[in-house]
């Protein structure tokens, strides 16, 4: 899953990586978003992983900064007030895109630069 | 109703007067009762005269015209009800009290009460209930025997959680010989006010008109003195129906002076400064501490005197969000010494519940340090009732103080002030220093989270809430008591100093409490030239949605901006951990969330809903930029005088 972090990719070779990754990795956030649904990851984290205080702990999975490894290392044995997902009801393929769907979502403004949340 | 046999009533009426009288303690000189209180002597104090004093001092004797001997007993329960600052009636018509219907609107000119036409009588507490939170003055509801104060339960119960004083009563006939059959026997009982018992502070059953009087001025006063919770009277048809009798001794209506608060104990007082100053991490937990402008100025003084964090929970502002001593519960776990005011519940303050397995024992773990001091003032233990569980866990606490926050801050900031030495001072400065720029942090990760999905559709719920904000920062506005729960934005980025910028939440967390408990604030605030915002969620509205009309009809403006997530949400997330925990994949059906839980397919309407009761809306609002614009419309309608809604579909939370 690292491949789809292109931010990490030298930008002389970022649009050949991306033309190659592209098919697939679109195929992967689409089924990744579809499974976040489906499991009901959106019910406590919102639809964009963006979390809240009275649901994960105000917890932001979207972007998140962990490595596939732990990511899926968590979503199977969690630690705090999140229930388990197992293999039997979240296969590692789903858990792939559900990962790849959180790591492409859109990088937030800035908080200082948005009018809204300055007043 | 037939007519009853005249003779017979008056027997029953004589009959019960007699059992009343036997039941006091003593005979009561109705002339002597009719006065005032006698002047009380003053004990020295350096604090100013409460209410209680200042009333006893100052108060003239006001006895005014009352209905006499042969008029309806319903007109001289008016003239009781009149005595007292109780300024309207929300309530659902019912035969059960016809009397006092027909005596207030038409006797008492429907003033002071006025009658506000309800849907189900759970609106008329629920207005009564969020009325209370913005005025602190308490309304009274009438419910229809039997089945009317069965649908007020729920309401009553969160009132009585929250510490709200609201008065009802409940109407019944209890001659069972006399008495229609069919219905209005269906609608009787022998005690019709046991459902609520548990659940009220005080109830009583008057037999007579000069019991009714001593009844209902005792109910007001019991419900208004901390802890403040509802009360309920049974109003029997026989006894408002009939004329009124004095039986020879002229009936008079007891003067209400208002009762003291509780103040705690000074030695207990003393030792929690003594704590509080030599503490290094002293920490200040408020929940339903204090709602007058006055109680948050106090908690203000003390908190700047320690240089103490405040972590405010949610039942009440308590102290403003922008001081800098406001902050967050993970400041808990660095206390040596803790107080805990008026708190819902101090085992949760001080240690962590995770829900975190399939048989649903969960986990338990401390939050705190094990050498902690814990101090609490709270009107708790003045509670007696023990049926119903909203005490909480008992948590054990080093110097528990019973007694009414606000009333007991002035001495412990005295004591405060006594114990501080140069030495401490100096320390509580350096502390202060700390935590103003932990607040400042605090403030700008706050922003930022809010940043995340700020362009997603559903709209998230940091964007509603400060699309929201934006338009209603300049006016003298009000987050009206609602249900909505929005990760708790807008205590975290509106700027809150008034008791009225937020008042807390249910109290018992009933659903069906938000949507009429907004239209009572929003009633408080019409009075006051607010403007009232409530953020509306979609599966609380769906149990009393006739509360819009009751605001359309009364001509009370406010703007309700819907949380719409198309669910049940907290039932959603329940459903899906039992699933996990126990290795099955939820069970959605065609919905969102496992069946059952979904509020969609078919999608509700509820702009069409509001529409059809009066009120001018708008939805559903999917797209976050057309939020802004829909809510200047909004704010026009309301401006103008008239409720608005904005059906908004959100994310989760």
């Amino acid at each position: 899953m690292q491949s789809v972090r292109v931010y990490l990719v030298p930008a002389l070779f970022a649009v050949s990586v991306m033309l190659v990754l592209h098919p697939a990795n679109a195929a992967s956030v689409d089924n990744g978003k579809a499974a976040f649904v489906a499991h009901g990851c959106w019910q406590c984290h919102g639809f964009e992983g963006q979390g809240s205080v009275t649901t994960s702990g105000g917890r932001v999975i979207a972007d998140t900064q962990l490595p596939a490894d732990a990511f899926s290392a968590y979503v199977r044995k969690p630690s705090g007030a999140m229930p388990p997902f197992s293999a039997a009801i979240l296969s590692d393929a789903d858990l792939a895109d559900i990962y790849a769907y959180l790591e492409a979502r859109p990088k937030p403004q800035a908080g200082k630069d948005i009018p809204l949340l300055n007043p | 109703m037939p007519k009853k046999d005249a003779s017979l009533k008056l027997n029953r009426r004589r009959f019960l007067t007699a059992a009343a009288v036997a039941g006091a303690s003593g005979a009561v000189n109705p002339a002597k009762a009719a006065n005032p209180a006698e002047p009380q002597q003053r004990l020295p104090s350096a604090l100013p005269p409460n209410a209680h004093i200042a009333a006893a001092e100052t108060g003239v004797p006001d006895i005014p015209p009352y209905a006499g001997e042969g008029q309806p007993g319903s007109d001289f329960m008016v003239d009781v009800i009149k005595t007292l600052d109780i300024k309207y009636l929300p309530a659902n018509p019912a035969s059960s009290y016809r009397a006092i219907h027909e005596s207030l609107i038409n006797y008492g000119k429907n003033t002071m009460p006025e009658f506000l036409t309800c849907t189900h009588e759970e609106v008329g507490v629920g207005i009564a209930h969020g009325y209370y939170k913005i005025a602190n003055k308490p309304l009274m509801t009438l419910c229809h025997g039997t089945v009317g104060l069965m649908h007020a339960t729920m309401n009553i119960y969160d009132a009585f959680c929250d510490r709200a004083p609201v008065i009802v009563l409940a109407g019944n006939d209890l001659d069972a010989a006399h008495r229609p059959p069919g219905v209005p026997t269906v609608h009787s009982a022998q005690d019709i006010n046991a459902i609520v018992r548990d659940y009220t502070k005080w109830d009583d059953t008057p037999v007579s008109a000069q019991h009714f009087a001593q009844s209902f001025v005792r109910a007001y006063q019991i419900a208004t003195t901390p802890p403040f919770a509802p009360v309920v009277i049974s109003l029997d048809d026989g006894l408002a129906t009939e004329p009124v009798r004095d039986y020879g001794q002229k009936l008079y209506i007891p003067k209400f002076v208002p009762t003291a608060a509780p103040a705690g104990e000074q030695g207990a007082v003393r030792e929690a400064a003594r704590l509080l100053v030599n503490a290094e991490h002293p920490v200040i937990v408020a929940d339903r501490a204090v709602n007058t402008e006055k109680g948050i100025a106090l908690l203000v003084q003390l908190a700047e005197l320690l240089q103490a964090p405040v972590v405010r929970q949610r039942g009440r502002l308590n102290i403003p969000n922008t001081h800098y001593l406001s902050r967050p519960a993970t400041v808990i776990p660095q206390a040596d010494v803790i107080l805990g005011l008026e708190l819902t519940d101090y085992w949760d303050t001080v240690n962590k519940f995770v829900d975190n397995n399939a048989e649903g024992v969960g986990t338990n773990s401390s939050r705190i340090k094990p050498d902690t001091k814990l101090i609490s003032i709270s009107t708790l233990q003045l509670m007696t009732k023990s049926n119903y569980q909203e005490f909480q866990r008992f948590q054990s606490v080093d110097v528990p103080i019973a007694g009414d926050v606000e009333a007991t801050l002035p001495s412990l900031i005295e004591a405060v002030k006594y114990a501080l030495t140069d030495d401490r001072k100096n320390v509580a400065a350096q502390r202060g220093q700390a935590i103003r720029k932990d607040h400042d942090k605090g403030r700008d990760g706050t922003r930022q989270a809010a940043a995340i999905a700020w362009d997603a559709s559903p709209i998230s719920t940091a964007r509603l809430c400060m699309e929201l904000y934006a338009q209603i920062k300049d006016f003298d506005w009000s987050l009206v008591p609602s249900s909505g729960d929005v990760s708790g934005w807008p205590l975290r980025l509106w700027a809150m100093d008034k008791h009225y910028h937020w008042t807390g939440t249910s109290g018992g967390y009933g659903v069906g409490w938000g949507c009429p408990a907004s239209v009572g604030g929003a009633l408080a605030n019409r009075d006051e030239g607010r403007f009232s915002v409530s953020i509306q969620s979609d599966g609380d509205l769906m149990y009393v949605p006739g509360a819009l009309w009751t605001a359309a009809r009364h001509k009370i403006p406010m703007l309700s901006v819907m949380h719409n997530n198309r669910g049940y949400h907290q039932e959603v997330m329940h459903v899906q951990r039992l699933s996990n925990f126990r290795n099955r994949l939820a069970n959605t059906g065609n919905d969102l969330g496992p069946i059952g839980t979904s509020i969609m397919n078919p999608d509700i309407e509820y702009h069409k809903l509001a529409e059809s009761m009066g009120w001018w809306a708008k939805g559903p609002i999917k797209d976050p930029a057309e939020l802004g614009p829909a809510i200047k419309e909004a704010i026009a309608v309301v401006k103008s005088g008239q409720p608005a809604l904005l059906n908004v579909w959100t994310q989760p939370r």
